[in-house]
């Protein structure tokens, strides 16, 4: 059990360099990219709202490996049209197949996610700042955001590991992230061990993920806590205190 | 411009009309602030003074009237909604700035500190620099009694406090004109002295004042000028003695009868 770690133990280790650069680069496109269409899905104008409604719908009602093949396989399919386009060597890469869907597909779960977000806004408080002659960016960036973000965090957090989760199904596609390295392994040796490996490497990022997270929710909800915690917080305090000194409404 | 700025009311609406659907709130309503005045709106719910007031900053976009801030004039005769062009939409935040709002439910920045409420609003809007405005936050803080709570958020306050921290707020910006929309309505009964307190100290200073209000005594007391609404129509105003000592209308008459 031990020795396929020491015999393989480095190539899983490229695997996670690669299943974390894919992960954490979809993530961060869909986080720009959901703001702005959560902002337009939520507008009056209908002509913004269905071709979001439908991208969602899509992107949320069909598996992620189906995107993922269609995208790969798909736009080998169109190899002359995209190579006209000069687009062809972006979707010659499995790598950027991977990052382009995961990206789409990410980027409609986490537009719900702040829909929710920003429907949940207390209005009056976005009133206070229209009645002193806010402009309506100011208000986004002061009032608006600041709360949709503390709103959305922990269901953005669930998403993001999800995300890191599905990034697995790129190992169908050629991709040597973890799974990939893990499937090749277990080809090689028939130890299945490896699989335990390749779990625990999953686990260890997302525990770690999901302490960095709480940091961030502990800031984002600081005015919700009880005064009695106003002393600095040494980080361990935080990891162990998470749940007695906040009260969520 | 400027001798004639001393001579313009503070803030005139004329006329103002507003619907929601077929359901028509306000049927002309006009009024004059001059400086220094203090006028109180008065009328059982439903009368359309909340709607009356939250008009004239725009927070509801009336469908026909005028409004004048300082000689500043909105026509409003075509009615006007929210995707307008740039320059009005920039005349309507200046025309708000100059307003300063307090709510019924106080509606302060609940992720930001006391002092931070009361600085924001200065700092961006009218762009004072930060030193400044820290300055002259913590002065009006200090005036409502809210100094040594700058650095507690929201949440952690009473609701006394809270409404004292929201006309800081307003305060802050300078405003010609406060408005107050119920600002006790919301408190328990053995808080909103404190409040009440507050609004007739600015009262006294000569600020220029206009409120919607549910408590007679106090309106009496500091107003030098009540409305009374009724069905969307002003139905009778004058100075307090008058209109609380001798109301004629038979509405009126019945509406203080419930009050004491």
């Amino acid at each position: 059990m031990f020795e396929i770690l020491i015999d393989y133990g480095p190539k899983l280790l490229d695997g996670m360099a690669i299943t974390l650069k894919l992960t954490f680069i979809s993530v961060v496109i869909a986080g720009l990219l959901s703001l702005p269409l959560a902002i337009l899905r939520r507008s009056k104008n209908k002509a913004y709202q269905w071709p979001i409604k439908l991208y969602v719908s899509f992107f949320r009602g069909t598996p992620l490996l189906a995107q993922l093949f269609l995208v790969y396989y798909g736009s080998g399919q169109f190899r002359e049209e995209l190579t006209d386009l000069g687009v062809w060597w972006f979707f010659r890469e499995p790598f950027y197949c991977a990052l382009f869907t995961f990206a789409l597909n990410s980027t409609a779960y986490q537009l719900e996610i702040l829909r929710g977000g920003l429907q949940a806004v207390p209005y009056g408080e976005v009133e206070a700042g229209v009645a002193l002659g806010m402009p309506r960016t100011l208000l986004y960036r002061k009032i608006i955001l600041p709360h949709t973000y503390r709103i959305a965090l922990p269901a953005l957090g669930n998403e993001i590991i999800l995300m890191l989760k599905g990034s697995a199904i790129a190992s169908v596609i050629t991709l040597m992230d973890v799974m990939g390295h893990t499937r090749r392994v277990f080809s090689q040796t028939f130890d299945i061990s490896v699989y335990f490996w390749a779990a625990i490497i999953y686990l260890v990022i997302t525990t770690m993920f999901v302490f960095a997270w709480r940091l961030l929710e502990k800031r984002l909800t600081r005015h919700m806590c009880y005064p009695v915690n106003s002393k600095p917080l040494s980080t361990s305090s935080v990891l162990s205190t998470t749940k007695e000194t906040c009260h969520v409404n | 411009m400027s001798t004639n700025l001393h001579s313009e009311p503070a803030l005139h609406v004329e006329e103002l009309h507003k619907s929601f659907g077929d359901i028509k709130v306000l049927k002309g309503v006009s009024l004059t602030a001059k400086k220094h005045d203090v006028i109180s709106i008065i009328g059982s719910s439903g009368s359309g003074k909340s709607t009356f007031l939250r008009c004239m900053n725009l927070l509801e976009f009336p469908n026909a009237g005028r409004i004048r801030v300082h000689g500043e004039q909105l026509d409003l005769s075509q009615g006007i909604e929210q995707g307008n062009s740039k320059a009005r939409q920039s005349q309507i935040e200046r025309i708000r700035s100059r307003l300063g709002m307090v709510f019924q439910s106080f509606n302060l920045w609940s992720h930001m500190s006391v002092l931070e409420n009361v600085m924001l609003g200065p700092c961006t809007v009218l762009k004072r620099n930060r030193d400044a405005a820290e300055v002259q936050a913590k002065a009006l803080l200090n005036r409502v009694g809210m100094l040594e709570k700058c650095h507690m958020y929201p949440d952690h306050l009473s609701g006394g406090q809270k409404q004292r921290v929201a006309i800081a707020r307003a305060l802050a910006m300078d405003p010609d004109v406060m408005l107050f929309d119920e600002p006790t309505s919301a408190l328990d009964p053995e808080l909103v002295n404190e409040v009440l307190l507050v609004i007739r100290e600015l009262a006294e200073e000569g600020r220029t004042m206009i409120m919607v209000t549910h408590e007679m005594r106090f309106a009496r007391d500091v107003s030098s000028h009540v409305i009374y609404l009724h069905q969307g129509k002003i139905e009778e105003q004058g100075p307090p003695e008058q209109l609380f000592n001798n109301p004629q209308s038979e509405h009126l008459q019945r509406f203080l009868s419930t009050q004491y």
